[in-house]
This record gives C-alpha cells, sequence and structure tokens, in this order.
C-alpha cells in the first residue's frame, strides 16, 4: 500500500540559528526509515513522468522502488546507470523545476522527495563501500580532459571504465571546480567531491594541477606533442560579469567568485587560513540565483549582522533553489526584491560606505518571457552597507578559445559542439558543461561530460578501423 | 611539489629561489609569471619569472620579504619543495620591434624587470637602465644589469650608492639630453610608476608598467585583479600584467593594494612569532 501523505518527510536540518553560525551542512539526510516512508509514497507510475523531467533520466520508481523493499544498494546502482554524482545532484540539483515538478504527487500535495531519496541512497552506498574498485583492462588510448568540474570528471571517469588511459588538467591547485570553490561546504561538503575524485583516481586516472591548458600547455601541443588522441574542454564558466556602475572598483566590493573563492577554496573562514576576508558588517549581494544565495549564507556564517539579497525582479522569478531561497531566509538573509544597485558609494577611507539602490516595477515580458522590470523615477534610496558581492553571472573564460587555432564560439564566449556528441570544430576535440551552455546546472554539466564521452569513444574506436 | 634548486639571498630582505618546474619552464616569457603555495594550508601569491632555463626546466624567482607568505617562503631551503606553482601566467611582454628603450626599476621590480631588460638587449635592441633603491645594502642584480644594458644608472634615496635621488630624476636627464626610447619600461612600487608615468606624459614617450595587484587564481576567474585603464576595467592577470602606463588609474590601484593591511600586519607579525624572529 502506497504512503498516501499529502507532504513529503521532512528533511531533518540543523536549526537556522545554530547553522547560520557555522559551515557544516545544513540539511542532515533521511534516516532509513524517513526513506523508507517517503519511498513508499512513489506510485510508481505507468508512464513516469518524473523521469522526463531528469536531464539524465534516471529512472526514478525504479530506484524509489528499491529503496521502499531496503535494498539501499541496488538503489544507488539503478542511478549509477546513468548518473555519476548522484551524492551532488540528490543535495544541489533544482528539482523543483525537473524531476519533481513532474510528479503525479504534486498535483494534490508535495511531490515525492526524489532528490532527498537520491541523496539518501547516494549516501548509503558511500557509507557501505562494497569492495575495491576494480581497474579496468587499459585499451592503449589516451585522451586529456581540460577543467575538473563535474563535466570533465564525468567524461573522465565514463572513459576510464572503458580502459583509456585519461589525465585531467586542472588550473587551481584543487580539482572538482566550482564544486570546490563556488559551493559552499555547508551545502555540498567537500569530502563528497573528494570521494569522487579518489573513485577517478581508483580507476587510473590522472589529475594534473596547477595546469592552465592555453598558459602552460596549448590544446594542440596535447594532441600533437602528447600523444592525446582527443581532448575534451570543460573549463566551465568562470569569467565573473560586472555592473559597469560607478564605484564598483573600491574596497569591499567582491565578484561573487572571489568571495567565494577565498571562502571555499582558501577557507578563510578557518582560523588558520592565510588568505583574508574584510570583517564586514553590512553586506549587499547582488543578484538572485544560487551564487547570490551561497555569497549571502557565506557573509552571514562569517558574522555579518545585516546581509541584503538586491534582486531587481520579483521573488517568483529568482532563479535559485527553491530550498536555497527558504533556507536563506530562515537564516535571516533580507531580500530586497525589485531593486536596482545604481552605484557604490564610497567612504572616506575609499571602502564601501553604501550603495544607491531605485525601486522597480514589472512591465511587459521580454524575450526571457519574464516580465521586464522597469525603474520607478523618483525612488532612489542608499542602503547602508559595507561591502557589496557582485552575483549577476559568469561566462566562459576566453583563455582557451583565444589559445587554439580553429575553435569555433558563439558571440557570448560559448563553444559551438554537436549536441549529439560534443565534438566541436576541431576534430578529435570535444567540450561540455558551463564552457558550452554558459553558467548552468551540475546535472547538465555531468550529462554533458557522458555525450563527450560516448562521442570520444566512438571516434577512437571508429578511427582503429 | 616543486622542488627548490637553488636559493641565494639578494640583500636582507630579497630572496632569489631556482625551482624545478618542467612545465612552466618550458613555455615561460619575459613579463610573465607564476603563482605559489608555500603549504597546503598556503595563500596563493604571485611572482614574476625573473630567469627560466627551458634545458634544466627551472624557474627562478626574486622575491622581496614583506609579509607573512615570503616569510614563510623564505624559510624553505634548497632541497625542500614548494607546495603549489602554476605558470607562466599572464601575457609576455611586447618586445618586437624596440630599437631603443629605458627600463626603469624601483626596488624588487628590478627583478620583475630584469628579464625584460635582458630580452630586448639580446634582440640588439640599446637599452638604457635606470634602477632606484632606499640605500646600497638592497641593491640587487647590478652584474646582470650591466650586462643587459648599454647604459646604467642606480639611484639611492641616501645617496649611499650611485647618485643620491630618484629613478625620475635620472630618467628626466637623459630625456632633457635628447635621449629618444621606443618605449621607456617602468616597474616598481605604484608610486613608482605613476610619477614616472607623468613624466614620460610631458615628454610624449610611450610608457609600460607592470601592475602588481592582488590575485588569487591568476586565470581571469575571481576578479581581484581588476583595475581601471582608460576608463576600462581589465583583469591584470588575463589582460596584463603589462599596460599602457599612461592609461591606469594609480590612485584606485594603490587603495586596493592596502585592502587587507591591517589584517597582514598581523598574520606577519603570527609567522614571524612562529620562526621566533623580530619583526622588522
Ligand atoms: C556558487 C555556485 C553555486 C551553484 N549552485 C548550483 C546548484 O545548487 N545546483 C546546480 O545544479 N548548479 C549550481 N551551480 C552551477 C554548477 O556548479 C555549474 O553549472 C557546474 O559546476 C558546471 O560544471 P563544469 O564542469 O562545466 O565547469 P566548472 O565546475 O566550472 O569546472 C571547470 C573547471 O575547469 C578549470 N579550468 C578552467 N579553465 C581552465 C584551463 N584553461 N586549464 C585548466 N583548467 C581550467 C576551472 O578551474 C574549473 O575547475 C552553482 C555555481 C556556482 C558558482
Ligand atoms: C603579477 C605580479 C608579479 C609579482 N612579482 C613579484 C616579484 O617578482 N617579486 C616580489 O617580491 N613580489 C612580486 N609581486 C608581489 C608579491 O606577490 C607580494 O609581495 C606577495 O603576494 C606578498 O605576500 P605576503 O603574504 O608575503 O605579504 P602580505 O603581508 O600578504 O602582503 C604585503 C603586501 O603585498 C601585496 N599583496 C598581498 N597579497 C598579494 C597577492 N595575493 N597578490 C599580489 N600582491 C599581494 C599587498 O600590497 C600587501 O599589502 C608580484 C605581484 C604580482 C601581482
Ligand atoms: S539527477 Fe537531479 S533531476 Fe535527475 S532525478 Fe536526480 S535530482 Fe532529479
Ligand atoms: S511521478 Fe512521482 S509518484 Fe509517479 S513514479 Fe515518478 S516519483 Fe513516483
Ligand atoms: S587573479 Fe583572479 S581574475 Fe585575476
Amino acid at each position: 500500500m502506497p504512503n498516501m501523505s499529502k507532504t513529503r518527510n521532512e528533511m531533518p536540518a540543523q536549526a537556522p540559528d545554530v547553522r547560520n553560525k557555522n559551515f557544516k551542512e545544513v540539511t542532515l539526510g533521511y534516516s532509513e526509515e524517513q526513506a523508507i516512508d517517503e519511498a513508499q509514497r512513489c506510485l510508481n507510475c505507468k508512464h513516469k513522468p518524473c523521469i522526463s523531467g531528469c536531464p539524465v533520466q534516471i529512472n526514478i520508481p525504479a530506484f524509489i522502488q528499491k529503496i521502499s523493499q531496503g535494498n539501499y544498494e541496488e538503489a544507488y546502482q539503478v542511478i549509477s546507470l546513468t548518473s555519476s554524482l548522484p551524492a551532488v545532484c540528490g543535495r544541489v540539483c533544482p528539482q523543483e523545476a525537473q524531476c519533481e515538478k513532474y510528479c503525479v504527487r504534486g498535483i494534490k500535495g508535495e511531490s515525492v522527495g526524489i532528490g532527498r531519496l537520491e541523496r539518501f541512497a547516494a549516501d548509503w552506498h558511500n557509507a557501505h563501500p562494497v569492495g575495491k574498485i576494480e581497474r579496468p583492462e587499459p585499451n592503449g588510448h589516451k585522451v586529456a580532459v581540460v577543467g575538473s568540474g563535474p563535466a570533465g570528471l564525468t567524461c573522465a571517469g565514463d572513459l576510464a571504465k572503458k580502459g583509456y588511459d585519461v589525465t585531467i588538467y586542472e588550473a587551481l591547485h584543487l580539482a572538482g571546480g566550482v564544486l570546490v570553490y563556488g559551493i559552499p561546504e555547508f551545502r555540498l561538503p567537500k569530502s563528497i567531491v573528494q570521494k569522487e575524485i579518489d573513485t577517478l583516481q581508483g580507476l587510473g586516472v590522472t589529475i594534473s594541477t596547477n595546469t592552465v591548458i592555453g598558459r602552460s600547455i596549448s590544446v594542440e601541443e596535447l594532441m600533437k606533442e602528447n600523444g592525446f588522441e582527443a581532448v575534451f574542454i570543460g573549463s566551465g564558466a568562470g569569467l565573473p560579469r560586472f555592473m559597469n556602475i560607478p564605484g564598483e572598483n573600491l574596497n569591499g566590493v567582491y565578484s561573487a567568485n572571489e568571495f567565494l573563492t577565498r571562502i571555499n577554496l582558501m577557507k578563510s573562514y578557518q582560523e588558520n587560513s592565510a588568505t583574508p576576508i574584510l570583517p564586514f558588517k553590512k553586506v549587499a549581494v547582488i543578484g538572485g540565483g544560487n551564487v547570490a544565495m551561497d555569497a549571502a549564507r557565506c557573509a552571514k556564517r562569517l558574522g555579518a549582522d545585516d546581509v541584503y539579497i538586491v534582486y531587481r525582479r520579483s521573488e517568483e522569478e529568482l532563479p535559485a533553489r527553491r530550498e536555497e531561497v527558504e533556507h536563506a531566509k530562515e537564516e535571516g538573509i533580507i531580500f530586497k526584491l525589485l531593486n536596482n544597485p545604481i552605484e557604490i558609494l564610497p567612504n572616506e577611507k575609499k571602502f564601501v560606505g553604501g550603495m544607491k539602490c531605485i525601486e522597480m516595477e514589472l512591465g511587459e515580458p521580454d524575450a526571457s518571457g519574464r516580465r521586464k522590470p522597469v525603474e520607478k523615477p523618483g525612488s532612489e534610496f542608499v542602503l547602508d552597507v559595507d561591502c557589496v558581492i557582485v552575483a549577476i553571472g559568469t561566462s566562459p573564460n576566453p583563455l582557451i578559445k583565444s589559445t587554439t587555432n580553429g575553435l569555433a564560439t558563439e558571440k557570448w564566449g560559448g563553444i559551438v559542439v554537436n549536441p549529439e556528441t560534443g565534438q566541436t570544430s576541431i576534430e578529435g576535440v570535444y567540450a561540455g558543461g558551463d564552457a558550452v551552455t554558459g553558467a548552468a546546472t551540475v546535472i547538465l554539466a555531468m550529462g554533458a561530460g557522458k555525450t563527450a564521452a560516448k562521442g570520444i569513444d566512438e571516434y577512437i574506436q571508429s578511427k582503429k578501423n | 611539489m616543486y622542488k627548490i634548486i637553488k636559493k641565494k639571498a639578494l640583500n636582507p630582505t630579497v630572496t632569489l629561489m631556482e625551482v624545478d618546474a618542467p612545465f612552466v619552464a618550458r613555455k615561460a616569457e619575459p613579463g610573465q609569471f607564476i603563482i605559489l603555495r608555500v603549504d597546503a594550508d598556503g595563500e596563493r601569491i604571485p611572482l614574476t619569472i625573473a630567469d627560466f632555463d627551458r634545458e634544466k626546466g627551472t624557474i627562478t624567482i626574486i622575491f622581496q620579504i614583506v609579509g607573512a607568505t615570503t616569510e614563510k617562503l623564505n624559510h624553505l631551503n634548497e632541497g625542500d619543495s614548494i607546495h603549489d606553482f602554476v605558470g607562466p601566467l599572464g601575457v609576455a611582454s611586447h618586445t618586437e620591434g624596440l630599437k631603443k628603450v629605458a627600463v626603469v626599476g624601483g626596488g624588487v621590480g628590478c627583478a620583475i624587470a630584469y628579464p625584460i631588460a635582458k630580452k630586448i638587449h639580446a634582440q640588439g635592441a640599446e637599452v638604457h637602465s635606470i634602477v632606484g633603491f632606499r640605500n646600497k645594502d638592497l641593491v640587487i642584480l647590478e652584474d646582470e644589469f650591466r650586462k643587459a644594458s648599454n647604459r646604467y644608472f642606480v639611484m639611492t634615496d641616501d645617496g649611499s650608492y650611485g647618485e643620491k635621488g630618484l629613478v625620475t630624476d635620472a630618467l628626466k636627464k637623459l630625456l632633457d639630453a635628447g635621449e629618444k626610447y621606443d618605449e621607456v619600461i617602468a616597474i616598481g612600487p605604484l608610486i613608482m610608476m605613476k610619477f614616472v608615468s607623468k613624466l614620460t606624459k610631458e615628454y610624449g614617450v610611450k610608457t609600460v608598467v607592470s601592475m602588481n595587484p592582488i590575485m588569487i587564481d591568476g586565470t581571469g576567474m575571481c576578479g581581484g585583479c581588476r583595475l581601471t585603464v582608460g576608463g576600462e576595467t581589465k583583469f591584470a592577470c588575463v589582460d596584463g600584467p603589462d599596460f599602457d602606463g599612461h592609461k591606469v588609474d594609480y590612485d584606485e590601484a594603490m587603495a586596493r593594494a592596502a585592502i587587507y593591511k591591517d589584517f597582514e600586519r598581523h598574520s606577519y607579525e603570527e609567522t614571524c612569532n612562529l620562526f621566533s624572529k623580530e619583526v622588522i
């Protein structure tokens, strides 16, 4: 008998006024009882509408059935057929816009907690290792992967499982991409990412950190001089955008990337970190996506009294995951919606002294289908802040494009690929993830890494014959 | 891990290290830099590639001990290893077509200016080097500069070596004497680059400066190294570090360089305590 409760099992979490002072994971995960109870809410629908919402088509009812039967490892194996990073995606997928959006239980109540169950299965698997990883038989072919974000890690993993000799080149000193330098510990513990990386190394993948492709070595040299038959570019979309308003270069104005990198990658929240962050008290974060929520919640945890999200549209348009918005509110982040910054004002020491904003209202729908925000004349006001974090988006870094002859890109910098195979305009060179789509999601980057791994395998195998 | 092959103190606060980093050495060009972390908890700091040996696969760095990280770095010895060492980063200095240049170096900025002077000199161009230091004890790379220059002038603040005065005094004299440079290359403290640029603007001589804002990743990802050049925001790590000296907003750069001053003083003192050394 299915569990017909209209509401899902609540996710155990640290209390808001406790967690907003520490960097430990906010949500604690279902217990076995909760997971089984939640799994029993799934109706195992014939048409499986939830699957169509998952970018990598995980067989959702199948893995949920396994959980309801207590076969957690089997549940994990079902997910593994199509996804490489379930412990990550179960935590960070925008489920309400993907799988859970289509769940029939959502029509007359809350949808099944698919992401939470996915996380449960993955965490169970990680906590109960099933023996050593078998190294596949080498097939004698070498592939290079640029960037160690979810796209690169997935592509490398899939190829390594087929016996390829894979080397990942990463510009930073640590592998993981946005998963380590962007998304904070309290939302995605770094030990989970490290586990994925250990697994790859167990499969024989070499990770060369501190190597900037395009500077230390070019894509062309990888293929011509280093014997790689194919290269996958998963370099992400790491170039921060600024607003181009007066005062943006004042001390105390950070890009979200810089702010989050100082905190997550360089661990400036720890006592012994050598990388500093200013001891600000009143922080404005500009933007309404996951990045903005992460920056705001980090600022709060570092001891800021007032943290504002300044976003020019309304609550409905906030692009962040629903859960992050709710968590941010519970933690005391103040939402200044329908407001747009127009100038950052200096104090006498040339640090941030305030931010001038103007109120907005929603007008006609724009190209994105969302109602376009327009300024309300005469509504300017000054927000009293000493730190401003700009989280209005990122674009692909031009470094690889500018150092790779013949690599076709869109005007805004995205690499052009064949969506079926991931191949770029250059034979043997593949790409995927944010480098192709612009800033998107972990699951899409992972899916692109899988597509390209398949494309690369077919390319190399066809060359052999 | 990147092994230190050679270590030499150039003066009491400036150290030279030759580091085994074949991947960096293969591609390094004058004007480019590396980013290193001394240990697993370390801060990422940028240092210019002062020299390189492609065959040996080594990179030479020359650094001034100014804070916690450079202090820790200076405590490593030959045979020890640096945890992370990435490069070459930034755009190499443009040297093509130059026939006659003045290279102006201030303090440890000389370490950054030297490889450029050397390259331009090797191209057959006439190089006039003007270097400035606070006093005689701090003079570095004298022999190297002499070899790479047609004329060489040392200035000290107190007159204890070379001539007493600022590098701008010497440069002005040369310009007044009718020396015509294709380019002046000025590398040193921001305040020095600001005044060299002010001077050369009056004389209408193209000037290139090497900017050294606070950096983290060095790949264009954080925007922390941004500065205003000709009214536009530029990222020093990928668009530079060399920029048109007449277009840089030095006042903004100076304000940005001082962001973490209070914090760093504190961590420097802690590091010094760790090594139980007097804070100078
Ligand atoms: C703060 C933040 C929060 C986010 N929250 C979510 C979320 O909740 N849910 C979600 O689904 N998505 C989220 N995202 C988006 C998601 O993280 C990205 O879409 C995803 O990481 C893209 O993966 P990728 O592999 O394409 O690139 P990245 O993760 O960006 O990795 C690219 C890697 O390539 C390296 N690299 C770049 N250039 C070079 C080079 N020339 N040579 C060598 N290495 C190079 C970079 O250093 C980096 O490590 C968030 C992003 C940020 C920044
Ligand atoms: C492209 C570039 C090339 C450089 N080349 C050289 C060189 O060849 N030799 C040399 O001695 N120095 C060089 N520097 C400066 C050097 O990076 C700083 O002296 C060093 O980071 C100081 O670190 P610290 O912890 O010892 O001192 P801190 O106490 O951290 O800082 C002392 C001062 O150094 C500056 N600084 C601090 N952190 C950074 C950082 N991450 N990036 C840049 N500046 C910082 C600040 O102005 C600060 O006030 C270069 C800087 C740049 C950007
Ligand atoms: S990967 Fe994401 S979209 Fe797919 S089932 Fe899991 S949580 Fe849903
Ligand atoms: S739509 Fe919902 S109830 Fe139906 S199979 Fe998918 S998860 Fe289960
Ligand atoms: S150092 Fe981060 S963008 Fe230049």
